[in-house]
């Protein structure tokens, strides 16, 4: 590997030099499989918004049901790692769909501020339904994992657990990257997302699209949901708050409605976000986020991978 | 002063001292006790906010969720004021204090972010209003986390006077040239412009305005509650004033009102059931933004209607 030979050379520079070297490359490991959840959640931001328009507030407690599904999943039906993901996307698919017929179909011509707070809506019953159900203390996920980890470098660390979640996340982006772009209903989403009515004279079901979007999506929050729960170890009914707004930020960081932009955007927050905490205070860690997600806005609010669209009268 | 003194006026002077004297009697009675005089507060304190936010959101078309910020700020610089400098009337300054403060990060905050819209901007004040308690979380002179203890100084008659003050205030701004130039930008922002209305001044002054209301909200909660903390100004205050505005209508003072003494009520009583609250809110909430929306299209399509047939008839 590239970046390991170079490790090799830099070797030969002085001990201080060397310590910091590491203390930054340990950081970066750990943003980026940090970032790689984020981006896992901030797909589905960026689809939905790309296809209605719609900031989906409940996208990250589709995420935290996930992980729950995860954890009944391991501890209760004592399955592996990879079906108790599959059921996990499965579920939070039918999930999605289930929410964008029940609250946001009949609101599909509403003023976006209805939407929005409907969303909001949505997100604050999915969260205090899972706490009444399942009651709000946090709870221990279990190790699927062996808790070893490799030596890449003198001092620079790998886990087990971030290769795996390193790995899930390459996996899943290449198969979305082969949905949006190789299949017929990809071709349907990103007709849609162009210009909605165009797509529905062209003969495309557009409500099937749509749904189809908010399945993907809340698939790969479910995905990242169980991801979180191996990181973390410890799930509770609200942790879907914080990360769902980052995973916006990281959306909009890349480009809203553009894929891999929310791919850059995300492993972009979680790199910063690990060295604002390891540099800096980890009380300013959540400022970083939206402190960024305000530099961008106001510096190219079409974001990173985004096209400038002039505004015509 | 015969504008000032026309019967309308006069009318809406009678009700609010009418308000005033029966709810003061009914406190002397005792039949609104504590419990009551609190929920009045709270829906005094919607009511600023809401009409407030009314004013960002539903007159001047920008769309704000940052509004518990400037609360936190009002509340914070009136708490601080009130407990370092102690004077018997320090607790007004401290109102004041906190609103301008408000008002001057509003500015600050406004002329950034105010060029963007819609969602855009809904994100940027929603990231300002967390830096915010986030600032307010880390600075130890405040109590930091653990909150600030401030002596009781605002009562219901001082929340009333803020309120009906409030209303005055922007009605007022709000049929001025100013309030109109406002209007004209949510209606069409190029328009304006092109009628020779500077849009970014307007913005920003209205996002001043909104923010300097909001401060006085945050200081007579301050006040009132002789205790806050951080997590009381998070993401989810500035999601309820927002509620309450969207339900009582954007550009309607009178729906602002109505809807903040309608949730401030269901709130109140919901609290008995702590496990479900927030459960029936959301579902409350949900159901609402859906029967509104069908509502109103069916209130469009008789509008449309009638003025058809009217059209046919002549």
């Amino acid at each position: 590997m590239c970046f390991l030979k170079c490790l090799y050379f830099l070797n030969f520079l002085d001990l201080e030099g060397v310590r910091l070297l590491t203390q930054f490359l340990q950081q970066l490991i750990n943003g980026i499989s940090l970032g790689s959840i984020y981006a896992l959640i901030a797909l589905g931001y960026t689809m939905v918004y790309g296809i209605i328009k719609l900031i989906n507030f409940a996208h990250g407690d589709i995420y935290m049901l996930g992980a729950y599904i995860g954890f009944v999943c391991i501890t209760y039906l004592g399955l592996g790692f990879v079906p108790s993901l599959i059921i996990s996307m499965i579920l939070c698919a039918v999930l999605g769909i289930l929410i964008e017929k029940l609250a946001y179909k009949p609101l599909r011509n509403a003023a976006r501020i209805a939407v929005l707070i409907t969303a909001i809506g949505v997100s604050l019953f999915l969260e205090y339904g899972t706490m009444a159900i399942v009651g709000p203390t946090i709870r221990t996920f279990p190790q699927v994992f062996p808790q070893s980890r490799f030596e890449i470098i003198d001092g620079v660390v790998i886990k087990v657990t971030q290769i795996y979640i390193l790995l899930v996340t390459i996996v899943l982006m290449i198969l979305l990257q082969y949905i949006v772009r190789m299949t017929r209903m990809g071709k349907a989403m990103r007709a849609v997302s162009t210009d909605q009515d165009a797509a529905r004279l062209m003969g495309i079901n557009v409500d099937r699209t749509i749904s189809f979007t908010f399945a993907i999506g809340s698939a790969l929050a479910g995905a990242a949901g169980i991801l979180v729960g191996i990181y973390y170890n410890s799930i509770d009914p609200l942790m879907g708050m914080i990360p769902g707004i980052k995973a916006f930020v990281a959306a909009v960081l890349g480009g809203i409605g553009i894929i891999p932009g929310a791919m850059l955007g995300g492993i972009s927050i979680g790199v910063i976000e690990t060295f604002v905490s390891g540099y800096g205070s980890s009380l300013y860690k959540d400022a970083a986020a939206y402190a960024i997600l305000i530099l961008v806005l106001i510096v190219k609010p079409s974001g990173l991978l985004g096209k400038n669209v002039r505004e015509k009268v | 002063m015969n504008n000032i003194l026309k019967a309308k006026n006069l009318k809406a002077l009678i009700g609010i001292i009418l308000i005033y004297v029966i709810v003061q009697a009914l406190i002397m009675v005792g039949i609104v006790d504590d419990y009551y005089q609190i929920l009045l507060v709270m829906i005094c304190l919607n009511i600023i906010l809401s009409v407030s936010l009314n004013l960002i959101t539903g007159f001047t078309g920008q769309f704000s969720l940052g509004h518990a910020g400037f609360m936190a700020i009002g509340a914070y610089v009136c708490g601080y004021i009130t407990v370092t400098v102690k004077q018997e009337f320090s607790f007004l300054i401290g109102i004041f204090a906190g609103a301008i403060a408000a008002a001057l990060v509003g500015i600050l905050i406004g002329i950034p972010t105010l060029r963007l819209k819609g969602d855009y901007l809904a994100i940027a004040t929603l990231g300002m209003a967390e830096i915010i308690r986030i600032i307010i979380l880390n600075v130890e002179a405040v109590g930091g986390a653990s909150g600030l203890s401030i002596p009781q100084y605002a009562n219901w008659t001082w929340v009333y006077i803020f309120t009906v003050a409030t209303i005055v205030l922007l009605k007022n701004f709000i049929n001025s040239t100013h309030g109109r130039a406002c209007i004209s930008i949510r209606e069409d922002e190029i328009a304006s412009e092109a009628m020779g209305i500077n849009t970014t001044r307007y913005k920003v002054i209205a996002f001043a305005i909104g923010a300097f209301f909001a401060g006085v909200a945050g200081a007579l909660y301050s006040l009132y509650f002789y205790f806050i903390k951080p997590d009381q100004f998070g993401f989810m205050k500035s999601i309820d004033i927002l509620v309450i505005v969207v339900l009582g209508g954007l550009g309607n003072i009178r729906g602002s009102i109505i809807a903040s003494i309608l949730l401030a009520t269901i709130s109140s009583y919901l609290q008995e059931y702590p496990e479900l609250k927030m459960v029936i809110y959301a579902l409350v909430l949900i159901v609402i933004m859906i029967l509104k929306n069908k509502d109103m299209t069916k209130f469009k399509k008789f509008i449309t209607e009638k003025i058809l047939r009217r059209q046919t008839a002549v």
